[in-house]
């Protein structure tokens, strides 16, 4: 009795250690709740619903499609290209950034950012602009009969352009918080630089770099601005999922156009969980708070 | 102090080395050699370059002009994977995704496959280096599972491993508690005894350096201010900076009298003069080389008032006030003296130095 007193003493006392009385805290967590439920659940869950509706035959039906087919390609093509190039750049640039003192690091950090900071139908337009046939390099591209613009170099290069911040930023904080000096030990005990890499600078990032190749490789998928501008919409050559989503759309197609919607959808569902996991392993990966140890006897400590 | 080249093997020669970082300059002109088997100690403050050079040494930076000699030969622009330079740092660099025992196989591992050793010959090694830091039972553990002392043994270990021609130890114990630092450095010390293998400590510590190395080099802002045996730096400081870093000390300006037998010659007042030649002296006595006494007994001794008494410890430490110029003067005596004398808050005493060391300081005297 008095035991169950004192403990819902100490409960009200956490409780007011955060100032919110019950309904306060139960007001905002409903809030919360309820936004994310009319904001992200139901859309979501929409996708699916309208894509099925009128059946398991009509929702295949578009896949059987060899546009669909063609576009799911190129997607697969343009991500398979974007994300190891983002992936070797965003390694070599943290690094750069979190081990090396040079001029010009701040603006590197900055120019890292761009793509975040402009709208991807400007990064798609950029590309345009350079190599479209009124374009700075077009004449001489045409010349030389080569196309970017409304063709693969170009969904790809636009691909690459909007997702280059996503594994960069995702290792600088996480390097520069390790510094160098692990790596200096290593190079001090005889280990070459590709060692070094290998041994102690890559399993030290390795939870980082996942988490960031799979963001960066959602997004590569994703992306519907910048490749929409560069693309030219030619079904399928130039279509990518998201672009083909928009044409069945367009076309009234609308269970056509969630069925293949739900698949970017699904997509998005694997990433978050595989991210989850990669959160949970990176958490675990340093066996921070097991039991403690017992010390030996007798040896300093 | 330098001991002569070829007296014995010369195993690090730091040859009128600078290095700057911008336009502040680290070490100014340093030379600096080294006997094989010897365990020397950095000392310095923050800031002095003293950890600069090691790293210099270590080839973890290059420095702008000079040379570096190991065992004879130049390595100025030697890669650092080719000096065999054990370094420990001193905050571990532990590789923290590794166990303790793949921390000190790490350097074996890493060896070219002709030279590489046998994963049976890697492990023999391994188990003999944990033994040597007592720390057999933790080569399954992760950096993260020991304590600071554990992980810096650690690092010794795996800096061992790769049997190198010389150490260098960069405020190995500066992230450490009072108490373990203690029994590490005594630890260190009998390690060197056993291992004989070429050491360079850097320290700020100056209890750490005096009582662990064989000789000490003392530095401050990027030269050399002395080098020699602890003994000889403790007692026989060459410059103000020395006896002020190596101990507390009271500064007189001026000169006071060392006893009966200097009273003609020293004596003066205090805080003493300039003289013609633009120098003044000033004046260093340890607290404990300070005696007091109930009575004048010559008239140099300086008259002053007990303003605290600090009785724990070994010994006592008592806070003087200069009845002449109010200067605080620090004193440290024996509990037998202590009590000889029964002091209290706000007794009259007479101070007069067991021992001093007067420098001339160029300029005028100004506290």
């Amino acid at each position: 009795m008095a035991a169950e007193m004192t403990k819902a003493r100490d409960e009200d006392w956490k409780a007011s250690l955060t100032g919110e009385s019950k309904w306060v805290r139960w007001t905002l967590i409903a809030l919360a709740l309820g936004y994310l439920t009319l904001f992200l659940f139901v859309p979501l869950a929409a996708v699916f619903a309208e894509a099925l509706k009128n059946g398991l035959e009509s929702y295949l039906a578009p896949f059987q499609d060899p546009d669909t087919l063609a576009a799911i390609r190129l997607t697969f093509i343009a991500a398979a290209l974007a994300v190891p190039l983002n992936l070797v750049f965003g390694v070599a640039a943290a690094w750069a950034i979190a081990k090396f003192e040079f001029i010009g690091k701040q603006l590197l950090i900055t120019i890292i950012d761009i793509p975040l900071a402009v709208s991807p139908v400007i990064s798609g337009l950029i590309y345009v602009l350079l190599f479209g046939a009124q374009g700075w390099v077009g004449p001489w591209l045409i010349e030389h009969d080569i196309r970017i613009i409304f063709a693969l170099p170009g969904i790809v290069l636009a691909t690459i352009f909007v997702t280059v911040p996503f594994i960069a930023r995702e290792l600088i904080p996480l390097m520069q918080s390790q510094g160098r000096e692990e790596e200096e030990a290593a190079f001090t005990l005889g280990a070459s630089g590709w060692q070094t890499f290998t041994h102690v600078t890559l399993p030290n990032i390795k939870w980082s770099l996942l988490y960031g190749v799979i963001l960066c490789n959602a997004r590569a998928m994703g992306e519907f601005g910048a490749v929409s501008v560069v693309s030219g919409h030619i079904r399928g050559l130039t279509n990518t999922l998201p672009l083909h989503v928009e044409i069945l759309y367009n076309e009234y197609n609308a269970v056509g156009a969630f069925a293949v919607a739900s698949l970017l959808t699904l997509l998005a569902i694997v990433t978050l969980v595989v991210k989850t996991i990669i959160e949970r392993k990176s958490a675990h990966s340093r066996p921070a708070h097991e039991p403690a140890w017992s010390p030996q006897p007798g040896s300093p400590s | 102090m330098e001991p002569a080249a070829g007296e014995s093997i010369l195993s690090i020669q730091v040859d009128h080395v600078t290095k700057r970082f911008g336009s502040f300059t680290v070490l100014n002109d340093v030379s600096l050699h080294v006997q094989t088997g010897e365990l020397i100690a950095l000392l310095g403050p923050s800031g002095c370059g003293k950890t600069t050079l090691l790293r210099i040494l270590a080839g973890l930076e290059r420095p702008d002009e000079g040379k570096i000699l190991l065992h004879g030969n130049e390595v100025t622009d030697q890669q650092i994977t080719d000096r065999r330079v054990g370094f420990v740092f001193q905050h571990y660099a532990l590789f923290r995704h590794m166990t303790v025992a793949e921390n000190v196989s790490f350097g074996l591992r890493v060896l070219p496959r002709a030279q590489r050793p046998s994963p049976d010959l890697i492990q023999k090694k391994v188990d003999e280096l944990l033994a040597l830091v007592q720390l057999q039972a933790m080569a399954d553990r992760y950096p993260n599972q020991l304590s600071g002392g554990q992980r810096q043994r650690v690092a010794l270990a795996r800096a061992l491993a790769v049997e190198p021609k010389m150490l260098l130890l960069d405020e190995p114990f500066g992230a450490l508690d009072t108490k373990v630092r203690k029994e590490l450095r005594r630890w260190l010390r009998r390690l060197h005894d056993e291992l004989h293998i070429t050491s360079i400590l850097v320290t700020h510590d100056q209890e750490e350096a005096l009582e662990a190395a064989d000789r000490v080099v003392v530095m401050h802002q990027g030269h050399i201010e002395q080098t020699g045996t602890p003994e000889e730096v403790y007692e026989h400081p060459a410059t103000p900076f020395v006896y002020r870093f190596l101990g507390d000390v009271n500064v007189f300006h001026g000169r006071i009298s060392h006893g009966e037998a200097l009273h003609e010659e020293t004596q003066r007042e205090i805080p003493g003069g300039e003289d013609s030649s633009g120098e003044h002296e000033v004046t260093f006595v340890r607290p404990h080389d300070l005696e007091l006494s109930r009575d004048r007994t010559t008239n140099t001794q300086l008259e002053a008032t007990v303003r605290f008494i600090i009785a724990a410890g070994s010994r006592v430490r008592i806070e003087l006030m200069s009845k002449d110029s109010s200067q605080t003067i620090e004193v440290e005596l024996t509990k037998e003296r202590y009590r000889e004398l029964n002091l209290r808050q706000g007794d009259v005493v007479f101070v007069h130095p067991k021992q001093q060391h007067t420098f001339r300081m160029p300029g005028p005297s100004s506290v």
